[in-house]
């Protein structure tokens, strides 16, 4: 199935959850956070929060800024 | 009787007591490396970060967060780049669920940044008043970055701002303190009746003078990030910033001598070995 992350289209399986997602991105997840339909998901959740077809996820991480 | 260095240099802004009155930016620099020693020799222990898209396929990439001791600095994250209120309350969300990852003291401050306008860069008052609500609401110790108009300034703090962070001129532009009369009325409304509270003059200061003077008009902290990411030598402006912040949060304290038309002598009139001209 297909899900938006920062735009760019991607395909999963079915039943990814985000914390699955994100081991499959190769991220640390206390180094990120993630949205998914403009709604926060909170880190202790990722493991339960399973994703569906055409979701759209931000995942976003700290840069440098004023 | 001397102000004590140690204790004055400290900025209480809402739960947070820093220790320094500078709070720098790690934006802008031409690696995290030099930023990293920046952020050293400014003295600062507090610094603004922004929250972006990972970059997912360049997994390579350096990451801030390699290059920052977040155990040493308090992190600010800011909302900048937001244009809605309904963005900037996202963000904030975001950065504390980042911050809550890195057990970093930051989780519950947000620098709130609601723009208007990409030339200018001038926040939108309206919708940074509406997110202020919204994220006070929420529990977020709030640094409003605004305008130096005073008004706003109250409007802001009514609205449970934390502190409230005028600019001194547009973000980057170097041009200083522009007004320093707004400021000095924001200073007079935001501390009536509670001289504690932190106003912190974010965005516009180009070099140390800046910096001082800032400081001399009463206000608690600076917040910059251009002025020593894009300086020539940004090791030394860092310095530079770290003295001018100190130096202009004494003079203030010490009280400057009143500016008069006519001069008046250091030296002695008597005991002159010559007569005064008529």
């Amino acid at each position: 199935m297909q899900v938006t992350i920062n735009d760019e289209p991607r395909e999963i399986e079915p039943g990814t959850s985000v914390a699955a997602l994100l081991a499959e991105l190769g991220r640390d997840p206390r180094h990120v956070a993630v949205e998914v339909n403009h709604e926060l998901v909170p880190r202790a959740t990722h493991g339960e929060r399973m994703l569906s077809e055409g979701d759209r996820l931000e995942v976003v991480t700290l840069v440098g800024g004023g | 009787m001397a102000i004590d260095l140690t204790t004055d240099a400290r900025l209480q802004v809402g739960t947070h007591t820093l220790s320094s009155r500078l709070i720098v930016g790690t934006g802008k620099y031409a690696s995290y490396a030099l930023m990293a020693e920046a952020l050293e020799r400014s003295g600062t222990d507090c610094i603004t970060v922004a929250v972006r898209r990972e970059r997912l396929i360049d997994a390579a990439g350096n990451n801030l967060l390699d290059f920052v001791d977040t155990s040493r600095y308090t992190l600010l994250p800011n909302t900048a780049g937001c244009f809605t209120a309904e963005d900037a309350v996202r963000v904030a969300r975001l950065g504390r669920e980042i911050l809550q990852g890195l057990e970093n003291p930051g989780e519950d401050w947000v620098k709130l940044e609601v723009l208007s306008d990409t030339k200018t860069l001038l926040p939108d008052p309206v919708a940074t008043l509406a997110a202020t609500e919204k994220l006070v609401a929420e529990g977020f110790q709030v640094l409003c970055y605004t305008t130096d108009d005073p008004i706003i300034a109250r409007r802001l703090k009514e609205a449970g701002a934390t502190s409230v962070m005028p600019a001194g001129s547009p973000i980057g532009s170097g041009q200083g303190v522009l007004n320093p009369n707004n400021i000095r009325i924001c200073l007079e409304y935001l501390k009536d009746g509670d001289p504690d509270y932190p106003v912190i003059v974010d965005a516009g200061v180009g070099t140390a003078s800046d910096v001082t003077f800032a400081m001399e008009l009463g206000v608690d902290g600076v917040l910059l990030n251009t002025g020593i990411a894009h300086a020539g030598d940004p090791l030394s402006m860092a310095s530079a910033m770290k003295h001018a912040v100190e130096a202009g949060r004494l003079a203030y304290r010490a009280g400057r001598i009143p500016r008069r038309l006519y001069a008046t002598a250091s030296s002695p009139d008597d005991g002159r070995i010559a007569p005064l001209p008529r």
